[in-house]
């Protein structure tokens, strides 16, 4: 019996799949891992988590705490009054900010997802004239460094009257390349044509099978792809700064001028970190084997 | 039933094109679109509040050739850019080898590599700007009980391209590594097992199998970090909080070009100027993957 995840998950979890026939072979030929290869990865997670660390060290601490030398080294217990500070602090309006980003966040997710679906089934399974060409363009969008357009989007949301909305961050990240790429190769893999020529002869137009038979039978490339554009999305800086009005803006540009301000609070600074890290970074342990996957799969392709 | 059948076709043929459309539309207005219009506004005197003020030429851009603070935008961005990804390419290839052994516990190694790229990049740049502080920064702390006397990372040009970087790396490799390891895993197995046959040594095997068999994948990863590294603004942005944080410090020692850009076009209100910059650093990143293609490419292919 395999595990539900390699069951519904053909294309993200090759590598891993115990019954691939690469498996045994990459078994007896990769090296066993030595004490020395644990001792080395041992030290890069410490290393992955040491900053992560030394944020809750400081957010948890009085202020006067993190002058002091030698420097904090274990949490201490000030977490709850930080935080609390952090809430109330007049300057940044810090609740209204965690809920911009997870509104801008939740939009551009969906409409990447779906959107992205819809052109990747039409890229792996449907007959088109110029399709290798379109499909050449999609990958080409990944390579252009779309943030250097900065000045005209700016000046294109005020000519369509979005300047400083929340829309104005949504609108530029409703696609991407990437994702369109991503649900192509799992269609390819994870949809057999006798589903799709089954539907046809009952009748089904191209739409309602989309609908009806492809994103239902999508779903774990949906969650992998939907988190790794929230994920992008929610820590989105450069573009949200930009354009986001001052008092409205999300929460990764509510932290910016949280360290920003002439005040030196870092305790206070840090438990704002704190609260608009820790919920991803959880995210990411509880569903890591999948992003694992998705990452693996989509750069090996890309 | 004659039209039913009309229906179908129209369907047929036409559906695929309706499926990629919002895709290309919304590239195309909000990607494609302010990207190729930069060109037009840097032709401009452009200001932020007047609007468009007549046609300049290259004008912006003989004043950008002759603009030392542009120059010194590039200079900081190469540097930074340089010692953040060589490092990193170096220690992502090493990890997806470690990686590629057979561990116990393979996803929570994984994952563990991984959980820097989950952080925001905000986050990242109060976290590692108050780490790298002079007086009370742990890193300070951690080189001073090795002896080394407190750096100023923020105000010296050097420590700061480094600082600024090891943010990058910290981000990233991770990642990277994560990239290289699933195309490690996708090279025949056979190929070492003849290159073993053959007497080859482990050294040997990586560099004439590995590496060469890594190619296209180092090309993605090399290429992606170059179009991100050539951009980078949030990470020295937050390095030095305050009013002036996008001048990258007092003396603009690690002032990107992206932050000139948004500097110019934001605190300055020059548009046209900006996208001159813009404009300038978009045919950069060209000049710069070409190279990259063409370093990658003499990498001997695997055949």
């Amino acid at each position: 019996m395999t595990t539900p995840m390699t069951a519904t998950l053909p294309t993200l979890t090759a590598t891993d799949d115990p019954e691939a026939p690469s498996r045994k072979r990459r078994r007896s030929r990769v090296h066993r891992a030595s004490p020395l290869t644990y001792l080395v990865l041992a030290f890069v997670v410490l290393a992955s988590i040491g900053p992560l660390y030394y944020m809750v060290v400081m957010a948890s601490r009085p202020n006067s705490d993190i002058t002091s030398n030698p420097p904090p080294l274990t949490p201490g217990s000030e977490l709850g009054d930080n935080v609390t500070r952090v809430f109330e602090n007049p300057d940044v309006v810090f609740a209204q900010s965690l809920l911009n980003s997870l509104m801008v966040a939740t939009v551009a997710t969906i409409s990447v997802v779906t959107l992205s679906a819809l052109a990747g089934f039409a890229f792996a399974k449907l007959r088109f004239r110029g399709k290798n060409f379109f499909l050449l363009c999609v990958i080409g969008t990944m390579m252009v460094p779309v943030q250097l357009g900065l000045v005209p989007l700016y000046m294109l949301m005020g000519w369509i009257g979005l300047a400083g909305s929340l829309w104005s961050a949504v609108l530029p990240f409703l696609v991407t390349g990437f994702g369109v790429f991503f649900m192509r190769q799992y269609v390819m893999q994870a949809i057999p044509d006798e589903l799709i020529e089954a539907a046809r002869v009952d009748g089904a137009s191209t739409t309602r099978i989309f609908f009806q038979v492809i994103f239902p039978a999508l779903r774990p490339a949906v969650a992998v792809l939907g988190l790794l554009t929230f994920m992008e999305r929610w820590n989105d800086f450069m573009w949200p700064y930009l354009t986001l009005a001052p008092e409205n803006p999300t929460v990764q540009v509510a932290l910016s001028r949280l360290s920003g301000g002439y005040y030196t609070d870092q305790a206070l600074v840090m438990a704002g970190t704190l609260l608009a890290t820790v919920p991803l970074v959880l995210v990411f342990v509880l569903f890591g084997r999948r992003i694992v996957g998705g990452i693996m799969e989509g750069g090996v392709k890309g | 039933m004659h039209l039913r059948d009309r229906l179908a076709r129209i369907d047929i043929h036409g559906a695929p094109y309706l499926f990629i459309a919002p895709f290309f539309l919304l590239f195309g207005i909000f990607g494609l679109f302010p990207l190729g219009y930069t060109l037009w506004v840097s032709l401009h005197d452009w200001t932020l509040l007047g609007g468009n003020e007549g046609w300049v030429g290259f004008g912006n851009y003989t004043e950008l050739f002759s603009d030392d603070y542009f120059w010194n935008s590039l200079l900081n961005t190469f540097a930074i850019f340089l010692i953040a990804t060589i490092p990193q390419m170096l220690v992502a290839l090493g990890l997806a080898q470690v990686l590629n052994a057979s561990l116990r516990a393979i996803t929570f190694w994984r994952v563990g590599v991984i959980i820097p790229t989950a952080t925001s990049v905000a986050a990242v740049g109060i976290i590692f700007t108050m780490a790298f502080s002079r007086d009370f920064g742990i890193v300070n702390w951690m080189i001073g009980l090795v002896g080394v006397d407190p750096i100023a990372w923020n105000q010296e040009r050097i420590p700061s391209w480094i600082a600024i970087a090891t943010m990058v790396d910290w981000r990233w490799t991770g990642y990277n590594a994560l990239i290289l390891l699933a195309a490690l895993q996708a090279v025949p197995k056979d190929l070492y097992e003849s290159a073993r046959l053959d007497g080859a040594s482990a050294a040997r095997q990586f560099w004439s199998i590995t590496i060469p068999m890594l190619r296209p994948t180092l090309m993605f990863v090399v290429t992606v970090s170059t179009i991100g590294g050539i951009q980078l603004f949030t990470e020295p942005l937050l390095f030095n909080p305050g009013a002036n944080a996008i001048t990258g410090g007092d003396m603009r020692q690690f002032q990107t070009s992206a932050m000139y850009v948004v500097e110019q076009a934001f605190t300055g209100q020059r548009f046209g100027y900006a996208a001159t910059v813009a404009w300038v650093l978009f045919a950069v990143i060209v000049l710069v993957s070409l190279v990259n293609s063409l370093l990658v490419r003499r990498i001997r292919s695997a055949d």
